[in-house]
């Protein structure tokens, strides 16, 4: 089982703190892995929050490609970063040769462009530097968003935060939003990109679990959308979705849990809203899904959300100090990162519930 | 000694022969009482016996005498079907028909220059069913945990109706952040997945009818499973269509049109409206020919049900007028829906044809958003009247149309706006539900049975050669005759309990196929559930093969 873990915080946070966090539960995840995604960036990335980042790991080949594709599209580099890794014998990561964070300004042409033309221009660049760096693996494009870095790694989890020099808190790298997974995907083969967390277009999600209808998603999702792409795990489909309500049909947020997760027909029928509710089931029966699964999402404006199945067969518990809200498989990871908070309030959310987290800390839980 | 004469038709050319034993019959003639078809008959033959009194033989012919047998008759309209109602009857198992395996019927049946005509389905190759090579193979173990069939809630409803894609869907936000309808939808019923399918109250006789009628509303009613009833083509009671049962009855319009005249009589006085409209292009047990109802089962109020003189009753191939799949979703929406102002869902009913697909994109294409429901009826669907050589020579297997009917949908981003319904053949070994359940991984939504309910009532046919005599309104179940006579042998609460029980069964028998591989709703397209253990099957359906 994967376990999976969130910090949303009022400061900005250093990577240690998520592998704190998930360091305690590594008797579920099998230490096979590291992937993260960090948003709403402080550091070095602080003063670029509006221009888009990119998040991608390759060869020399690779790199020479992808700049000169950037080039050629008239992107900008304005900032390039790389940790300062720290190369020991006996580490056991899968290493590639660069690790690059590259912030772009946009192309002379979209300076002044709508903000939907934008984000169109960088999803189909992220997909085009996918695509022309797929072949043999020689490099991996896991995002470009302003303000969103992906980092991830096959590997120990402890091992790769000793490469990257993750261990070390610093002010240079940090976030408020980090979301986090130590276990690359053992049910199918190990690819980099099947490792959660997932981010499309200001949407970013992980899971636990198992998504029995995946094929049944990957075939509906595939001809919703050109960035509905991969499926290297049954857990992209819960993404995708969230961002086809979201982002492409704009539907209020509690429609997720509905979709995925719809109300049994008996259930339904008592609603006053069982209209709305049945049109939502009968259109949309291969979003939703089965199987046991937890599911984190962020939202582009920052929220924090968690879901479960409709049976509640995988684990999760949020905990607060006040100052940092944390979401984890195992409340053993929250005993490490937040030793202070009042264990009385923790929550450990239902099948039906829906936990959201907004800016100010304020977690609220609804029914579906 | 008797002159050998090969041209004349012995007991020993026929399907079935009847095996009698003397020495247990007591001559209480029930066998000849029962059998409808005058197969056996009371007759006297000569015997005589020779002795030898002496040390030596001396023989001496003794008495001649007379003995009342029964015996076979050897004609072919009157040849036994193996039905088996003369072992029912005999109190002392004197009595019973063996199957000729050196039968020449096929050859000689054809007398009088007449196709052979017959009911049930395809006898051909009835054993080797695709059906069979599909194993519900991706078991919940480690990765995921299987859930309780028992213990958790399962959700066994299948839509009956036009489905909008989300973007075309009329809503809105309100201000309260919630989504609301601005226009209602398009008509969709969620329904059990098991239709009772397509037989006509001229097909059935009425008690029969009556039994299948009582079985759904007991199931609707008692056991809060929405079952729905089509009732085939022939319209149905007065009594039925002004009752609120309307509401689990499928309309089915044919192209011989019987019994619309008192169904669109009756309009103004329904309580309720149908479940739904069925518009039947083709059947897959004769695929490419129309209804046939023999003139011997056209009864008086078969007549009056379908407003119709006593004689053979063929409906059309075509629907007529009609030569075009976008004429036929005009059709639907120029009649039918209007019909019940759109507030019932229309559906189309084809045989399984290669060209199913085209047909289905066509459908998926219909701008009106009107076409409720593709049935798709294939090559072992059942039927009350059907040239044999339409029977077991044509007609397509519904497992690979189903798949790729699904398939095609989607490609286009389109699977589940136009329900798909699969029959024929399904609950053939009888288990409907292995059946339904392997069809409804391959992008069913549901199914229809009708063949599976006629043998819970009693029929006695089978798909190898066994009665299938539903045409002859001689029916020695009296489920498929209008003799009054016969129709009063079939208990209707009994048929109609054992149509109850067997779709309780099979309720519970989706629920142990759903829960091994962990879904709580109904797996539909959900493919990687099934392994073939056929290569070429495995291959077509696009399903892994397993060994």
């Amino acid at each position: 089982m994967c376990r999976v873990g969130a910090l949303k915080s009022k400061k900005y946070t250093h990577p240690s703190k998520v592998l704190y966090l998930m360091l305690p539960q590594q008797k579920g995840h099998d230490n096979s892995g590291f992937a993260m995604v960090m948003q709403d960036l402080g550091g070095v990335f602080a003063p670029y929050k509006k221009l888009p980042l990119l998040s991608y790991a390759g060869n020399s080949a690779s790199v020479e490609k992808i700049h000169n594709y950037m080039q050629n599209k008239g992107f900008t580099l304005r900032f390039e970063w790389s940790p300062q890794t720290k190369p020991q014998a006996g580490l056991d990561i899968a290493l590639l040769e660069h690790y690059n964070f590259e912030v772009y300004d946009y192309p002379a042409g979209y300076q002044n462009a709508e903000q939907s033309a934008k984000e169109n221009l960088l999803t189909d660049t992220r997909l085009a530097l996918r695509a022309l760096t797929a072949e043999n693996g020689s490099a991996f494009v896991y995002s470009f968003w302003p303000d969103v870095l992906t980092l991830k790694e096959i590997g120990n989890p402890a091992d790769i935060g000793v490469y990257f020099n993750l261990w070390q808190e610093d002010t240079d790298f940090c976030a408020k939003i980090i979301t986090v997974q130590c276990r690359q995907n053992t049910n199918y083969a190990i690819v980099r990109y099947a490792a959660h967390p997932f981010f499309l277009q200001g949407y970013t999600v992980l899971a636990n679990g198992e998504n029995t209808f995946y094929v049944k998603n990957k075939e509906f999702q595939s001809s919703l959308h050109r960035g509905y792409i991969g499926f290297e795990s049954d857990s992209q489909c819960f993404l995708y979705t969230l961002h086809y309500l979201q982002r492409e049909l704009k539907w209020p947020l509690e429609y997720y849990k509905h979709v995925i997760t719809p109300l049994p027909f008996q259930d339904l029928l008592q609603r006053e809203d069982k209209n709305v509710l049945l049109a939502l089931r009968q259109s949309l029966p291969h979003l939703e899904i089965n199987g046991p699964n937890t599911i984190i999402g962020v939202l582009p404006d920052g929220r924090v959300i968690n879901v479960n199945d409709s049976k509640k067969l995988r684990p999760i518990v949020v905990g607060s100090d006040g100052g940092t809200v944390a979401l984890s498989s195992e409340v053993c990871g929250l005993n490490v990162v937040l030793p202070d908070r009042d264990q009385e309030k923790d929550i450990y959310p239902n099948e039906r519930e829906m936990i959201v987290v907004d800016n100010n800390l304020e977690v609220t839980r609804w029914k579906q | 000694m008797e002159t050998v004469t090969v041209n004349e038709l012995t007991a020993n050319d026929l399907p079935w022969r009847i095996e009698w034993d003397p020495c247990r019959c007591k001559l209480c003639g029930s066998c000849v009482a029962a059998c409808t078809f005058r197969a056996i008959h009371a007759a006297v033959e000569a015997r005589s016996y020779i002795y030898s009194p002496g040390d030596m033989p001396t023989p001496v012919e003794g008495e001649r005498y007379a003995v009342p047998v029964i015996k076979q008759t050897a004609t072919v309209q009157n040849h036994c079907v193996g039905c088996g109602l003369c072992e029912k009857t005999c109190p002392n198992s004197a009595i019973r028909p063996r199957r000729n395996a050196d039968s020449r019927w096929e050859i000689f049946a054809r007398e009088g220059g007449s196709p052979i005509k017959r009911g049930g389905r395809a006898n051909l190759n009835a054993s080797d069913r695709t059906f069979d090579k599909i194993v519900v193979g991706r078991i919940s173990q480690m990765t995921d945990p299987s859930l309780d069939a028992e213990r958790h809630t399962f959700d066994i409803l299948a839509p009956f109706g036009r489905i909008l894609p989300a973007d075309k869907m009329p809503l809105s936000v309100d201000p309260d952040g919630k989504l609301k309808l601005d226009k209602p939808l398009p008509p969709v019923r969620w329904i059990y997945p098991l239709i009772f399918g397509d037989m006509s109250i001229g097909a059935l006789s009425p008690r029969a009818w009556e039994a299948v009628c009582l079985a759904a509303a007991c199931l609707n009613e008692k056991y809060n499973l929405p079952v729905r009833m089509c009732s085939g083509e022939g319209g149905m009671p007065l009594r039925l269509l002004k009752s609120k049962y309307l509401k689990y009855m499928i309309l089915q319009i044919a192209s011989g049109h019987f019994g619309w005249n008192r169904i669109v009589k009756a309009m103004p006085e329904m309580q309720e409206d149908p479940a739904g409209i069925l518009i039947k292009i083709g059947q897959g047990a004769k695929p490419g020919d129309g209804g046939l109802l023999m003139a011997a089962k056209v009864a008086p109020h078969i007549q009056a049900i379908r407003g119709v003189p006593k004689s053979d009753l063929l409906s059309p191939p075509n629907h007529q007028g009609l030569y075009s799949i976008e004429e036929s979703v005009q059709k639907m929406f120029l009649s039918m829906n209007a019909a019940f102002k759109f507030r019932v869902p229309v559906g189309i009913k084809t045989s399984a044809t290669a060209s199913s697909v085209s047909i289905y994109n066509n459908l998926l294409r219909d701008p009106y958003h009107i076409v409720g429901g593709y049935f798709i009826d294939g090559l072992y669907g059942g039927t009350g009247a059907a040239n044999e050589v339409s029977l077991d020579h044509t007609g397509h297997p519904i497992v690979s149309k189903i798949r790729d009917c699904y398939l095609a949908a989607v490609t286009q981003g389109r699977q589940g706006q136009i329900p798909l319904w699969g029959a024929g053949g399904v609950g053939m070994t009888g288990n409907a539900a292995a059946d339904a359940f392997k069809l409804i991984c391959l992008g069913a939504n549901g199914v229809s049975v009708g063949k599976i309910l006629l043998q819970l009532m009693g029929c006695v046919g089978n798909d190898h050669g066994r009665c299938n005599s539903c045409n002859t309104g001689l029916c020695p179940t009296g489920i498929t005759t209008q003799d009054l006579k016969l129709v009063r042998r079939l208990d209707v609460d009994k048929a109609a309990q054992n149509i109850v029980d067997y779709v309780l069964a099979f309720d519970q028998e989706m629920r142990k196929l759903m829960a091994p591989i962990g879904n709580s709703s109904l797996p539909v397209g959900r493919s990687d559930a099934l392994v073939a253990t056929d290569k070429a099957v495995a291959e077509q359906l696009k399903i892994p093969y397993a060994c």
